[in-house]
C-alpha cells in the first residue's frame, strides 16, 4: 500500500505525537493531551493503541499484537493486519522476539526486557472519571494531588463488600506522584507495571491522552495497611499446559456446568505445552 | 475437548467477502451508481459532507454507497479519509451575506428587502407517499420565474441598526482547528460552533430540542434561515492577493433570541448561530439554539444546570464517530476483564454467604 506513508500516519502526525510521548515519558503517569486522529479504525477499538505504534515503529521492529493476551483475537488480527499492510514490519507471535507490542487488556506472562515497547490500548485513561465525570475537575485534582476521592471510595467498597470491587483498571500511583489507570488490564497484571525494564506507552484515541511509564519505575497499587492489594486469578492451574501462576481464562465446555481453565496468553501456554508440559485436559500422547 | 479459537484471520476475511455480497445485494437489479446517489439522495450526501468536514459530494456518494446506505458508517469513511489529507492553508471567511439564495427566509419580519424565498422545502408538502414515485422516468419541471433580488441582506443588521439586537464584532483571531489540536475546556465560541457543525444530527436535535421544552430556555425566534452557494476564496503567497477557489452550499441560521438583560448586558435581543455544509435546516437550526444555550456564560444568564448549557457535556458527546466506536467496542471481547470480576462476584458472594450461615446458626 504505497499510496499511505510508513505506518499510515503522515510525519507531522507522528512527530506531533512523539512529542507527546517524550513529555509523557518525562512526566511518568501524566495524561498529556494529544491531537488524536480520525484512524481507519472505530474509537474504542485501539486508535490510541495504533497512533503509538505507528509513531514507534521503524522498519527494522518487529511487532506483536494481542487482545486478551491472544494473538489470534479478531480485532488483534485486525490491528497486525493494518501495520503488515501499512508498514510491512515484520511480525511474531512470540513476546520474546517482538521489539513492540500492542497490547489490550493483558501484559504478556514473559517478563519484557531492555528495549522493548509495550503499547496499551486505553478506552477511559481518566482514573477518576467515573468519581467525577468533569474534565475541568479532574486535571485540577490531579494538579492538586487531590486524591482523597479515591481512597474514600476504595473504604466504601471495603465497607460495603469486605473487598475492593475493582477488578480490572485497578488504580494504581506513579513513581509517588500520579494517580494512573493502568487500562482495563486484570488486578493479577499490575505488579507487572512496576520495575520493568520495558517502557510502557499508553494511548486513548477518542479521548486523545497520552501517558507512560518508563523503564525502572514503580507503580503501586492503590490500597490499605489492612486491606493490601491482592493480584488474584482463578484458584486453578491451566488445563492445556498445566502452569499455576498464570492468568487463565474460564470456558465453558458443555451445557451442564463443565468448563476448563486455560492461559489467556496464548504465547505462553503454546511455548509451555511444546516444552512438554501438560494439563488436566491435554490430548493424551499417541502411545502408538 | 475444547480446541483454543483459531482462524480470526480468516473468519475477517470470509465476513468481509460476506458483507460485500450483501452491499450489492440481489444482482438482478441494476447497480446504483454513485451519480445516482449524488444527484437523488443529495440531503444523505449533504449529511455525510456535513458532519464527515468534507465538502466533496463524490467521495461523499461514494461513502453511502459503500457503507450500503448507513450514514455514520459513511461519514466515518469520510472522517478517515480525510485525516489523510494534508492541510494547505485556509479559506478567507466566506461571506454568506452575499450568498446566492435558493432558500431565504425569516420568521421575524413578514417582509424584508430581498423577500422571502421558500425554495426546495419540504415544509409545506403532506407527506403522503406518491406512489407514481414508485414509477420510473419521472422528471418534474418547476416553473421559473424572475430572478431573485441581488442583494438580501442580513435580517439581524435591520435590528442591530437600531441597538435592539447584541453586536457581534467581527473577530480578528484565526480560529483553532479541533481536527488538529485537542480540546481543551473551557472551548470558547469558535470551538463550539466548529465541533456543532461536525456534530451528529440527531443529538444537536435532540440537545436543541431540550432547551425548547425548558431546559435552558432561549425563546428562540428564526430570524433568518438561507440556503445557497458562497464562493470560497483563497489567499495564494505567491500571487499576493486571493483567488476564487470555488464555490459551496451552505445553510446559514441565525436566531433571535428573547433577553432581558442582565449584571452585565442590557436588555436586547441575543443571537444563536448556525452554519451547515450544503442544505441541512434541521442542523442548521438545532446548531443555533445549542450555541445560543451553551452562551449563558458571556451574557451573564443563570446556568440552570440544564444539559444543553453544560459545554463540556454537549461537545464531548456530540460527534457520532466518537460514540459509535465507544459504543460499539463493547462488542470487542471483553472475557479477561470478565473473567476477573466473575472472581471477585464469587468471593464477595462466597463471603456474604458464609456470613448469612454463620448467623443463621446462631
Amino acid at each position: 500500500m504505497s499510496d499511505y506513508n510508513f505506518a499510515y500516519l503522515d510525519e507531522q502526525t507522528k512527530r506531533m505525537i512523539r512529542r507527546a510521548l517524550l513529555k509523557a515519558v518525562a512526566v511518568p503517569g501524566y495524561q498529556v493531551p494529544f491531537a488524536s486522529r480520525e484512524m481507519p479504525m472505530p474509537y474504542g477499538w485501539g486508535t490510541g493503541g495504533v497512533q503509538v505504534t505507528a509513531a514507534c515503529l521503524t522498519p527494522e521492529d518487529t511487532l506483536k499484537v494481542i487482545d486478551q493476551g491472544a494473538d489470534d483475537t479478531t480485532n488483534a488480527v485486525s490491528i497486525r493486519k493494518f501495520f503488515q499492510r501499512t508498514a510491512g514490519v515484520a511480525v511474531t507471535e512470540r513476546t520474546s522476539e517482538a521489539s513492540v507490542i500492542q497490547t489490550r487488556h493483558r501484559i504478556p506472562e514473559t517478563p519484557l526486557t531492555e528495549g522493548q515497547i509495550l503499547v496499551y490500548q486505553v478506552p477511559i485513561p481518566e482514573p477518576l472519571r467515573f468519581l467525577e465525570p468533569r474534565e475541568t475537575e479532574t486535571r485540577r485534582m490531579h494538579a492538586l494531588e487531590e486524591y482523597g476521592l479515591m481512597h474514600v471510595k476504595l473504604y466504601e467498597d471495603i465497607a460495603k463488600n469486605g473487598a475492593i470491587a475493582t477488578s480490572y483498571a485497578y488504580p494504581v500511583k506513579v513513581e509517588g506522584r500520579y494517580v494512573m489507570d493502568p487500562s482495563p488490564i486484570p488486578k493479577f497484571d499490575n505488579p507487572k507495571l512496576s520495575g520493568t525494564p520495558a517502557l510502557q506507552l499508553f494511548g486513548a484515541g477518542r479521548e486523545q491522552r497520552i501517558y507512560a511509564i518508563p523503564p525502572h519505575t514503580q507503580v503501586i497499587s492503590l490500597d490499605f495497611e489492612d486491606y493490601p492489594f491482592e493480584a488474584t486469578k482463578a484458584p486453578h492451574p491451566c488445563d492445556l499446559c498445566g502452569d499455576d501462576g498464570s492468568y487463565l481464562d474460564e470456558v465453558i465446555t458443555d451445557d451442564a456446568g463443565g468448563r476448563m481453565f486455560v492461559c489467556s496468553d496464548t504465547d505462553h501456554c503454546e511455548s509451555r505445552r511444546a516444552a512438554g508440559h501438560r494439563g488436566r485436559m491435554s490430548p493424551k500422547e499417541n502411545a502408538a | 475437548m475444547y480446541v483454543a479459537v483459531k482462524g480470526g484471520e480468516r473468519a475477517i476475511d470470509n465476513a468481509h467477502a460476506f458483507l460485500a455480497e450483501e452491499r450489492r445485494g440481489d444482482p438482478a437489479i441494476p447497480d446504483l451508481s454513485v451519480a445516482q446517489i449524488r444527484a437523488q439522495m443529495t440531503l444523505a450526501v449533504n449529511r455525510v459532507m456535513a458532519e464527515g468536514s468534507l465538502y466533496d459530494p463524490d467521495l461523499a456518494a461514494l461513502a453511502i454507497k459503500q457503507a450500503r446506505g448507513d450514514l455514520i458508517e459513511a461519514i466515518f469513511l469520510i472522517r478517515a479519509y480525510r485525516t489523510t489529507l494534508p492541510r494547505i492553508g485556509h479559506s478567507r471567511p466566506v461571506d454568506t451575506g452575499a450568498m446566492a439564495c435558493i432558500r431565504r427566509i425569516s420568521a421575524t419580519f413578514k417582509d424584508a428587502p430581498g423577500g422571502q424565498i421558500l425554495g426546495p422545502t419540504f415544509d409545506y408538502t403532506h407527506r403522503l407517499l406518491d406512489f407514481k414515485l414508485a414509477a420510473e422516468g419521472e422528471a418534474p419541471q418547476a416553473p421559473t420565474g424572475a430572478g431573485l433580488a441581488d442583494k438580501m441582506p442580513r435580517i439581524t443588521d435591520f435590528l442591530n441598526r437600531e441597538g435592539l439586537i447584541q453586536d457581534e464584532p467581527p473577530g480578528e483571531d484565526t480560529p483553532p482547528d479541533m481536527t488538529r489540536a485537542p480540546m481543551e475546556y473551557p472551548a470558547g465560541r469558535a470551538l463550539r460552533l466548529q465541533a456543532l457543525t461536525r456534530g451528529d444530527e440527531g443529538f444537536v436535535l435532540g440537545m436543541a430540542y431540550s432547551t425548547q421544552r425548558g431546559y435552558g430556555r432561549n425563546h428562540p425566534f428564526v430570524g433568518e434561515l438561507r440556503i445557497g452557494t458562497v464562493t470560497v476564496e483563497m489567499d495564494i503567497p505567491e500571487l499576493g492577493f486571493a483567488i476564487e477557489i470555488g464555490e459551496i452550499t451552505l445553510t446559514e441560521c441565525e436566531t433571535v433570541n428573547q433577553f432581558m438583560g442582565s449584571k452585565t448586558e442590557p436588555p436586547q435581543f441575543t443571537r444563536g448561530y448556525g452554519l451547515v455544509f450544503g442544505q441541512t435546516e434541521r442542523k442548521a437550526i438545532s446548531m443555533a439554539l445549542v450555541d445560543r444555550a451553551l452562551r449563558w456564560k458571556e451574557l451573564g444568564e443563570e446556568n440552570e444546570g440544564a444539559p444543553a448549557q453544560d459545554e463540556e457535556f454537549v461537545l464531548s458527546h456530540a460527534d457520532n464517530i466518537q460514540a459509535t466506536g465507544f459504543l460499539e467496542h463493547i462488542k470487542l471481547p471483553h472475557y479477561v476483564d470478565f473473567q476477573s470480576e466473575l472472581e471477585l462476584i464469587r468471593k464477595v458472594r462466597g463471603a456474604a454467604q458464609a456470613a448469612a450461615r454463620k448467623e443463621a446458626a446462631k
